[in-house]
């Protein structure tokens, strides 16, 4: 270890050298005539996110009848109706549990999320999402970003094990402050000057990764595997800051608007559904300026507790203790709630379609894997859970169909996602939940 | 102490004794000596925010803002906040926190506001490095902050960030500044990375060294990071042997900041991070605010620390105990007159009230039970996980409530004759009928704690039993967990969780067998406890290694190198 210089002594020279200062003329356009690339060459990025809700949905009034191509629109999807052929529908995917004891709201998205289920209610990582923003998300940014419309930072289904389960921002203004605050550099401002401070902050991070052999040395193995992951966390700070110590790619589609307003925590209903819309406008406008390609929504727990203002049970409890209707044949207000997300779901795949990168858009260039914890909630039946893609992954990927599974093993989503990322896997999955099938149907 | 409350620990103590082959009846007789105890792993553990803010402050005073999000702490299944946090590292996004939070900090400290009275020496010139203020200043807070003395090498890379960063930002206050961010965003400070050594005796057994041992006792009884004199009493030795070891945990168990320490372990072990979450239907329950949810966790650990530190009273009383502590939001919920119309007064409750202990206080049934209606599953389950530790079965992933819970059905107007239905199914009633008999005994009071009688116009009945004892009400209920032994083994149990950061190994049964005993003997008293558990070897012991081979931590190795 002594044989190679250390990471601080080169910093040190680099601290010494200049502060950059170029400044660029306005372009007309940063694209090239396609839209599919930067004017620079570089290509315009593909984003990966996750959009998860509790509790599911009654399956017989949610899934379509119809396979392939335009589907038909059933009673829990009529809020994406005008947006169906920007959205496929995954049905009949199951979660073989192997034996275990099925955790009631966990067994279902560890099973989607990392390809294996836990019995004792713990996790077993990495969600898929962090094998992608391992992949994929080291140029930008930020490597994730990871937020959740109930007021709790630990909903939040991206994960490496349990030591590493990734916060969620809670509270637009302070999700924006984290993004588009004073770290932030503007891509498209004419001046570009190294901050000093920022190299200062480099060679206190590097002393600090200095002594990591060390440190690793001194405790025993689950210990060091956790004072590891410190490291790497270290590691993408560090990388944060030589991004920043960079002039920035010009982006005309960066145009960061002003902080939204504070919001505090609540799990009511109207409250969930304004704090996701605003963190959904901090997170597109992050999509935009480039700052990560990998997000991760959470609108409510898997338990979800949200409850409707006037009403004495939540989501959850009602779903559970709420009698079904004979005349409709289904629980009216534990119903009324899936209709209220699958509503808000459509909401962000429509802005996202919003957002035009040349003459595609935002949406075209992203996909998106929505799905939730179970089937039909009352009795948390994890095979069949809902899910659905959006966005086409920058042409990778085909949209609008109904791909039913047939009994599949679940992670046949996650392996195809992962590999339309460009992660290099082949098998995803443990026990029964392995696969190497990805879904080609779906892919172009 | 009366036999028969001891019986069931007795039987696990016996069978421990039998197998392990180390501990004779005749000790057991003769009292004095402890039992030995196998100890655990040493821990890695991530402070606390808690433990974070205290610390800051604890440094460099009150006035520090320390603003920003941190990791969310984790409460591991029927364990303590304290277990999480030999679980949890740090994520991509925390660091990024973490660094914020540095930042802010050490800005603050260095700036005009502050430099003189944080920063003890005085520049040549504020617009250069001067090497020796600056090594002064981080060899004293470095030692602080990293709960040990700075190696030379640490020392040196330190001045050496911070005389570069003065010149390249031309001033040597943000120098430094960049240096403390950098100790604050250091492993040394965020975890509390334990070290081992040999026990002095020969053995070739190990235990903590000696900061490790400061850093125990001191978040132990403190909640808070070891002041300048235990660190110094590590230093010499002190720690190590009896004499030294009894003169400091006497200081810290006679300080003030006793009471930090009991409220942070009370405030784990009673979930109190829930209240972080803690909501109510408003147009339902219009009294309840986040004031009324802020005083109700105060509530209680002001009933707390009045009983067991400063009247050194005894652990089973808080079941029982009449007196508290009420704002005037509380007194709406409350029903009584409180005449502070902003903080806090005594208050008894009259004898024959039905509001007798902690399980009638809010932070307890608001805090179990749903956003629009009580729970007498979930404050059964409370009691016995979190009061007596005992574990209840997650319910079948199949369960269907539907008969149970309409309360729209004219034959199940109260909570109990909905469970009663429910408990019908075979499948439900085993678990039912662990949790159900307590919570229901609480259900004179509603899900925002307020005192009722009725529930959908149908009587309430409070009456149950528990350990076979009938009782009448939630105040009766309280009187039988004030006799079961089960509830004096828990908190020993959670209070030595709570103090090594795990369960308890296998083999320490027996010696925490022995301490209940003790706890018994001394009248249950928490400063006692604390006390027995800070001077015992068994909080110090380490189990032999199994694999990995962790070494001293490197400021102390000399003590270790001493003690072999």
């Amino acid at each position: 270890m002594n044989l190679t210089p250390s990471r601080r002594g080169v910093l040190r020279g680099m601290l010494g050298g200049a502060a950059v200062s170029v400044a660029l003329p306005f372009l007309d356009c940063f694209l090239n005539a396609n839209g599919t690339a930067l004017a620079s060459g570089a290509p315009i990025p593909v984003r990966h996110g996750s959009w998860f809700w509790g509790l599911g949905c009654n399956a017989a009034r949610w899934v379509p009848q119809k396979t392939g191509a335009d589907y038909d629109i059933t009673p829990e999807l009529s809020a994406i109706a005008a947006c169906k052929d920007q959205i496929s529908i995954l049905s009949g995917y199951n979660c073989p549990l192997d034996g275990k004891g099925n955790i009631a709201h966990q067994s279902g998205w560890q099973a989607i999320r990392s390809g294996s289920v836990r019995g004792n209610g713990s996790v077993v990582g990495p969600s898929y999402d962090t094998i992608i923003s391992d992949a994929i998300g080291q140029d930008t940014r930020f490597r994730s970003l990871d937020m959740s419309g109930v007021g709790d930072p630990k909903s939040s289904y991206t994960y490496r094990n349990i030591s590493v389960v990734n916060p969620s921002e809670i509270d637009p203004a302070a999700f924006y402050a984290r993004v588009f605050g004073p770290d932030f550099r503007d891509p498209n401002a004419a001046d570009f000057k190294a901050d000093p401070r920022l190299m200062a902050r480099q060679s206190v991070l590097s002393a600090i990764a200095d002594k990591r052999q060390k440190l690793l040395s001194q405790v025993g193995a689950a210990d060091r595997a956790r004072l590891d992951e410190y490291f790497t966390s270290l590691r993408t700070v560090e990388q944060q800051i030589a991004m920043q110590l960079e002039k920035p790619a010009p982006n005309l589609a960066c145009v960061p608007a002003k902080s939204p307003e504070h919001l505090d925590p609540s799990h009511e209903l109207s409250a969930v559904l304004k704090n996701h819309d605003l963190l959904a406008e901090v997170l597109i406008m992050a999509l935009a300026c480039n700052q990560t390609k990998v997000f991760n929504i959470a609108l409510t727990e898997s338990n979800d507790t949200v409850y409707r203002e006037g009403e004495d049970r939540s989501h959850h409890q009602m779903s559970h203790e709420e009698p079904m209707d004979e005349k409709l044949g289904y629980q009216p207000v534990t119903t009324s709630y899936v209709l209220e997300y699958m509503k808000t779901w459509a909401r962000f795949v429509e802005r996202l379609g919003s957002v035009k990168e040349g003459d595609r858009t935002l949406l075209d260039n992203s996909l998106v894997f929505a799905h939730s914890d179970t089937n039909f909630a009352k009795t948390h039946a994890v095979d069949g859970i809902p899910m659905m893609l959006a966005g086409k992954a920058g042409g990778k990927v085909k949209s609008g169909i109904h791909l039913p599974g047939n009994g599949d093993p679940v992670t046949r989503v996650a392996l195809t996602i992962m590999q339309v990322a460009g992660v290099n896997i082949s098998k995803f999955g443990v026990g029964s939940l392995e696969t190497s099938k990805p879904l080609n149907a779906l892919l172009t | 102490m009366s036999g028969w409350k001891w019986k069931s620990l007795a039987g696990v103590a016996l069978a421990l004794v039998v197998g392990a082959g180390v501990w004779a009846w005749s000790d057991f007789q003769a009292q004095p000596r402890e039992p030995s105890s196998s100890g655990g792993p040493a821990s890695v553990r991530r402070l606390t925010e808690e433990q974070y803010r205290q610390t800051i402050a604890e440094l460099f005073g009150s006035d520090i803002k320390v603003g920003g999000r941190f990791e969310p702490d984790l409460r591991p299944e029927n364990g303590l906040i304290a277990d999480g946090s030999s679980e949890v590292a740090v994520t991509p996004s925390g660091f990024e926190q973490y660094d914020a939070l540095a930042r802010g900090i050490a800005d603050q400290v260095v700036d005009k506001d502050h430099r003189d009275i944080l920063v003890s020496c005085k520049p040549a010139s504020a617009e250069a490095p001067d090497d020796p203020c600056a090594r002064q200043f981080l060899s004293k807070t470095g030692r602080l902050l990293f709960r040990r003395p700075l190696t030379a090498d640490e020392l040196n890379t330190e001045v050496a960030v911070a005389h570069e960063s003065a010149v390249k930002l031309g001033n040597f206050y943000a120098g430094l500044g960049q240096s403390l961010a950098g100790m604050l965003d250091d492993p040394d400070f965020l975890f509390r990375v334990e070290a081992v050594a040999k026990t002095p005796d020969g053995t070739g057994a190990r235990q903590l060294d000696a900061y490790s041992k400061a850093e125990r006792l001191s978040f132990l009884i403190w909640n808070a990071t070891p002041d300048d004199s235990l660190l110094a009493a590590a230093e010499r030795g002190d720690l190590d042997t009896r004499k030294g070891l009894t003169r400091q945990v006497d200081r810290l168990l006679a300080s003030p900041r006793l009471e930090g320490g009991v409220r942070a372990f009370f405030a784990d072990m009673l979930g109190f991070d829930s209240f972080q979450e803690l909501q109510k239907e408003q147009n339902l329950y219009p009294k309840f605010s986040l004031q009324v949810a802020a005083d109700a966790k105060e509530q209680t650990l002001r009933t707390i620390v009045d009983l067991l530190v400063a009247n050194d009273g005894d652990y089973r009383d808080i079941f029982t105990t009449r007196k508290t502590f009420v704002t005037r939001s509380l007194g709406a919920i409350y029903e009584i007159p409180v005449d502070n119309a902003t903080g806090w007064q005594p208050y008894e409750f009259p004898a024959g009230d039905p509001r007798a202990g902690l399980l009638t206080q809010l932070s307890f049934v608001a805090l179990h039970s749903h956003a629009g209606r009580s729970s007498p599953t979930l404050r059964g389950k409370a009691v016995r996980e979190l009061l007596l530790c005992q574990r209840v079965p997650a319910p079948p992933s199949n369960v269907d409530f539907a008969l149970v819970d309409n309360t729209a059905d004219p034959r199940f107007r109260t909570a109990r004759d909905r469970l009663t239905a429910h408990r019908a199914n075979p499948t439900c009633a085993g678990c039912h009928a662990i949790m159900d008999p307590i919570g229901l005994a609480l259900e004179d009071f509603d899900t925002v704690g307020e005192y009722r009688t009725t529930e959908n116009g149908a009587p309430i009945d409070s009456s149950g039993q528990l350990n076979k004892i009938p009782f009448q009400d939630a105040a009766g209920l309280g009187k039988v967990i004030h006799d079961d032994p089960s509830a004096t083994a828990c908190l020993v149990r959670r209070v030595y969780e709570y103090g090594v950061g795990r369960a308890p190994e296998k083999g320490e049964a027996v010696w925490l067998n022995d301490l209940n005993r003790r706890f018994a003997e001394d009248g249950y008293r928490i400063p006692q406890l604390l006390r027995r558990i800070a001077l015992s070897d068994a909080f110090y012991r380490v189990a032999p290694a199994s694999g990995s081979v962790p070494s001293a931590k490197t400021a102390s190795a000399s003590t270790s190198i001493r003690e072999n």
